[in-house]
């Protein structure tokens, strides 16, 4: 897998991931991500994942991968013991998404999270004009079985973010095509206009 | 130094399978290393015992490196002969869907090692084995044993193998005790660890389990305070009752719903009488019967006692996550869902103190409704797990082939 292969976001993330570093994937599926990241940028990459296929797809790639459930199983590790921890796209699906966020900044250093935007103007013209949960092609489930449930927007995002005293240390929002909304737009315009955000937050203690 | 390897490849026709057995703890159909009396092996009670013999059994081929080694620990009641036929029962080896050419423990690209743990009775010393002192049995004259002292009579075979650093250590209940006791004595000369349905302690449930069947043991008259050989006596009844009684703990309730449910054996109403009405008691005295036929009395206390003694936290402070400090090797866990004996959470601790020390870890819990023993049956997912872990080690460890 090459980086122009690797998904948009993915893309992102590993970006914002410094070589040889240790990594923790939250959610990290079939381990695309931890995989690149392994090869590309010799991380020690580690995954928690809530899907028995998803672990067994990842420990033939080789990862050191641990089936569980990021709500309940990020309090097992010692404080600090990663340097970058990764949500990507899990976010929305989390039961807690407070305690999990401050559970990642407890663990790692920084933290990572790409998640779908609540805000971008298709869901809001789609709630406006049909009235209805949005049905769309990156979020297809009905509202009634989504395992989605604490969408939220850039904005909610920045909040929390703001709430537990995190650091934004880079933000970046993508459209429908995976490409960057410029940079340097308001939060407003990033809200409506982007797909999806990514995130890399640092608790404000180990800023200055 | 006295070591010598012996190979019989003959099987006596027509002995009793009693005798057999017998037979097999001094001269097993096995190959054999034997330590002399300048060789003894220390053991965590003190004890020290000379001479040993540690039976074991190979599939594959060892490379010229001597890197694409794996050997496999066997369970409380099984032995070295994994995937062969079983000199006692004529049975095909114990773990014969895991491993073989092919198999998820490829015997085409790796060389597989199993021996015998001492304590047991298919030809690794143990209290059936003769006491050249006495020319009889050891019986209970036997050192009490730990995990750790099969372990490092392991270790010796591997040493005797020109074995360095065994590319994984693999085993499943008592097995995968031995893997962590592996992964924690000898960290260095493992590279991957894969304990299956496994414990870093016996918890106190299990612990009691097992003293109901060293009880069944000794309340048999037959069982002469352990001198039955000697005496000509045989403590079947005693043994086939901890058989039975262990046995269910292996299962789950909805397997043994699923398999017998309250359905009658050979009638078609209860009998009013204590005769075997159902099947799952007809099920019952078929695995105890079976099970004395290949298994001495005396080892089965031996071994259920090395379990209990099993505590890797104690031994390392306290701090299980001490035992595990600095680790390089690679681990992998599994545990099953309906698995009462050693359950998930037992996995889940190890898990959590390999994290702790910083070590590589992955970890499958596999739904299945079959128990404890579902480690040693057809479980397409362990298989997957098994192929893809070692495969990725080999890879890691650069040993060529095995596309997965």
């Amino acid at each position: 897998m090459s980086l122009e292969t690797l998904r948009s976001d993915y893309r992102l993330v590993s970006e914002m991931v410094r070589p040889g570093t240790r990594v923790l994937d939250v959610g990290c599926g079939d381990g695309e991500l931890l995989a690149f990241l392994a090869r590309h940028k010799q991380v020690d990459a580690r995954g928690i994942e809530i899907s028995r296929e998803g672990v067994a797809a990842c420990v033939a790639k080789g990862l050191a991968v641990i089936q569980g459930d990021a709500d309940t199983d990020l309090a097992d590790y010692p404080d600090d013991c990663f340097d970058y921890v990764i949500l990507s796209q899990t976010i929305q699906a989390t039961r807690n998404p407070k305690i999990v966020l401050e559970q990642m900044l407890r663990i790692g250093r920084n933290a990572i999270v790409s998640f779908p935007n609540f805000g971008h103007w298709r869901i809001r013209t789609h709630l406006m004009f049909n009235g209805r949960m949005p049905v769309t092609e990156n979020l297809p489930d009905s509202w009634f079985d989504t395992p989605n449930i604490h969408f939220c927007t850039i904005r909610d995002f920045v909040a929390l973010a703001e709430a537990l005293q995190a650091r934004i240390v880079r933000a970046d929002a993508l459209d429908a095509a995976g490409k960057p909304v410029g940079v340097k737009m308001p939060w407003w315009f990033w809200n409506l206009m982007g797909e999806q955000g990514i995130f890399w937050l640092a608790r404000q203690r180990d800023s200055q | 130094m006295v070591r010598k390897i012996e190979f019989s490849g003959r099987r006596e026709q027509g002995s009793q399978r009693m005798n057999q057995r017998h037979h097999e703890a001094d001269e097993p159909h096995s190959l054999v290393l034997r330590l002399g009396a300048d060789e003894p092996l220390v053991l965590e009670s003190g004890a020290s015992l000379a001479p040993v013999q540690i039976a074991y059994q190979t599939y594959g081929t060892l490379n010229a490196e001597r890197t694409n080694a794996i050997l496999i620990c066997h369970a409380l009641t099984g032995d070295q002969h994994v995937a062969n036929v079983h000199p006692v029962t004529g049975k095909a080896g114990w773990w014969i869907s895991m491993v073989g050419p092919g198999k998820p423990i490829d015997t085409d690209r790796f060389f597989v090692i199993c021996s015998n743990v001492i304590g047991g009775c298919m030809g690794s010393s143990g209290p059936a084995s003769t006491n050249p002192e006495t020319g009889e049995a050891f019986a209970t004259g036997f050192p009490v044993l730990t995990i750790s002292d099969m372990v490092r009579a392991q270790a010796r075979l591997i040493d005797h193998l020109g074995i360095e650093t065994l590319l994984a250590v693999v085993g499943g209940s008592m097995g995968g005790m031995q893997v962590l006791a592996w992964a924690s004595l000898f960290p260095t000369r493992v590279f991957a660890a894969m304990p299956i349905a496994s414990a870093a302690k016996h918890s106190a449930q299990n612990i009691a389990f097992h003293e109901v069947g060293r009880q069944a043991v000794m309340a048999d008259p037959e069982w002469r305070r352990g001198r039955y050989q000697q005496e000509g006596a045989r403590p079947v009844k005693g043994l086939a009752v901890a058989r039975m009684a262990a046995h269910i703990t292996y299962l789950s309730e909805p397997a043994l719903q699923r398999k017998f449910g309250r359905k009658l054996q050979d009638r078609e109403a209860p009998t009013f009488s204590f005769d075997a009405d159902f099947q799952v008691e007809s099920y019952l005295r078929h695995q105890g019967i079976s099970f004395v036929e290949r298994f001495d009395a005396n080892s089965y206390l031996y071994l259920t006692r090395a379990m209990d003694y099993f505590d890797l936290a104690a031994d390392n402070g306290g701090s299980l996550g001490a035992a595990f400090r600095n680790t390089r090797t690679r681990f992998c866990l599994v545990s099953f869902t309906s698995d009462w004996l050693f359950p998930t959470t037992d996995s889940r601790q190890i898990v959590h103190a390999l994290n702790a020390a910083g070590a590589s870890v992955s970890f499958v819990e596999i739904e299945s409704d079959k128990g404890h023993d579902a480690f040693l049956l057809e479980e397409p997912n362990l298989f997957a797990t098994t192929r893809g872990f070692l495969n990725a080690a080999a890879t890691a460890r650069g040993i060529p082939g095995g596309a997965t």
